[in-house]
């Protein structure tokens, strides 16, 4: 098997992974990193798919690659605008919960 | 030999996000998600993607890392609280059908790819010289796909002002995050004082290199916020004020220079981000050089977060 196609089946996993988490933790920290690693799995889908296409005397397509430049760093933009809001509901509402009802609680 | 290599790569890879993902701990989860980004950074280099490599480690896993070990920090006091609402056996079980379903149609797709495979590597190579730069990368990143890193810049920004404005009022216009005090004559003072001097020449050097070799200004940009990151950490230097003239102005002058320089191309190369054949190399380099210091300036600002504390709205309340 050759090394794009390992780390293609690889990249399938890890998406499978990082959904699992996504559904099963509960807690919204959790939920952003198990969706990083899902997102990292795609990352790794792509920049597989971009080895393929090695041709021209270049190891790898370099268009796709350059995609993923900008995707990482994208997600980590996304990311940090989702520590902010986390931040900030755990400020108002005194809890990280994501169920429609929040514990009950006295509010001050 | 080698795909011994990627076996032993892709195992831990795999172990690591599944340990990451059911770790109990909030804080082992996020260790754990770091050295998975260093790791992704090898499988990258396997993958025949230097930049792509360097990008991974220093945003991917260094400063996401550093991003997500700030809000554990923070968050530590909620986290056994939601773990009562963790879901039971049942939908656990639902969960691991419909992921492995989902990992089995993508391994499929994976399986059924076509051959030979579609590239634009063809493309790229006969092209290249007529950009002035020799990295394939650097060339698709500001010639080719120019409109995908314009874009980019603005999602950047767009990003930073909505972290911004998640602020309480009574912040707004103040400073990001809490002031950090080290020990001045401490190991992290230390370590503040004499590597941002190397940081930057490193970083300064990637983003030079960036034009033939691997390296470029996502990388550089990132290790020198990095090193901003580590003199405020260390209590050498405050963050700043998010109204403050000069930071707002260097935020928007890197993607504004760069519309500017593709509108240029309007009436020289005729399209939007074209560059006529003898003035390209320029015209990009001009492009990075504005658009290090927003990057910089937006990777820092992001990783302090939105506004905490606001000295001057205190001292007006307290005029005594």
């Amino acid at each position: 098997m050759s090394v794009e196609t390992l780390f293609a089946l690889a990249a399938c996993a890890l998406v499978g992974i990082g959904l699992y988490g996504l559904i099963v933790q509960p807690h919204p920290l959790r939920k952003l990193v198990a969706f990083n690693i899902m997102g990292s799995g795609v990352f790794v889908l792509f920049g597989a798919l971009a080895k393929r296409g090695a041709a021209a005397g270049l190891a790898a397509d370099p268009v796709p690659q350059a995609l993923l430049i900008t995707a990482i760093v994208v997600a980590f933009a996304a990311t940090a605008v989702t520590v902010a809001l986390l931040l900030r509901l755990i400020e108002v509402a005194d809890s990280a919960s994501l169920a429609e009802e929040p514990p009950a609680r006295e509010r001050t | 030999m080698t795909t011994v290599v990627s076996l032993v790569v892709v195992a831990l890879l795999l172990w690591l996000a599944l340990w990451t993902v059911v770790a109990r701990d909030a804080f082992l989860a996020v260790a754990g998600f770091v050295v998975y980004g260093l790791l992704l950074a090898l499988v990258w280099v396997r993958l025949a993607g230097i930049d792509v490599a360097l990008t991974e480690a220093a945003i991917g896993g260094g400063l996401t890392g550093a991003l997500l070990l700030g809000a554990v920090g923070r968050l530590r006091g909620t986290e056994a609280a939601t773990w009562a609402e963790r879901s039971g056996p049942g939908m656990r079980a639902f969960a691991a059908l419909l992921s492995l379903a989902v990992s089995a149609v993508l391994a499929l797709c994976v399986l059924l790819l076509p051959e030979p495979a579609p590239t634009l590597a063809p493309l790229v190579v006969p092209n290249l010289p007529a950009t002035g730069v020799a990295n394939p990368i650097t060339g698709v990143l500001l010639a080719f796909r120019a409109l995908d890193t314009l874009l980019e810049a603005i999602v950047l920004v767009i990003a930073l002002i909505g972290v911004w404005s998640l602020a309480p009022d009574r912040f707004w216009g103040g400073r990001p995050g809490p002031r950090y005090s080290a020990d001045p004559n401490g190991i992290l003072a230390y370590l503040a004082r004499v590597l941002p001097p190397m940081g930057i020449v490193i970083g300064i050097y990637l983003f030079w290199a960036g034009a033939d070799h691997p390296g470029g200004k996502f990388q550089s940009a990132t290790i020198l916020a990095a090193m901003w990151m580590l003199v405020q950490m260390a209590g050498l230097a405050d963050a700043p004020r998010i109204d403050n003239r000069w930071v707002r102005v260097g935020i928007v002058a890197g993607p504004l220079l760069f519309i500017a320089i593709g509108a240029l191309g309007l009436p020289t190369a005729g399209a939007f981000l074209g560059y006529p054949p003898e003035w390209a190399k320029p015209m990009i380099l001009a492009i990075e050089v504005a658009l290090l210091p927003t990057l910089v300036l937006v990777l820092a600002l992001l990783l302090n977060g939105a506004p905490a504390r606001d000295d001057a709205a205190q001292a007006r309340s307290n005029p005594r």
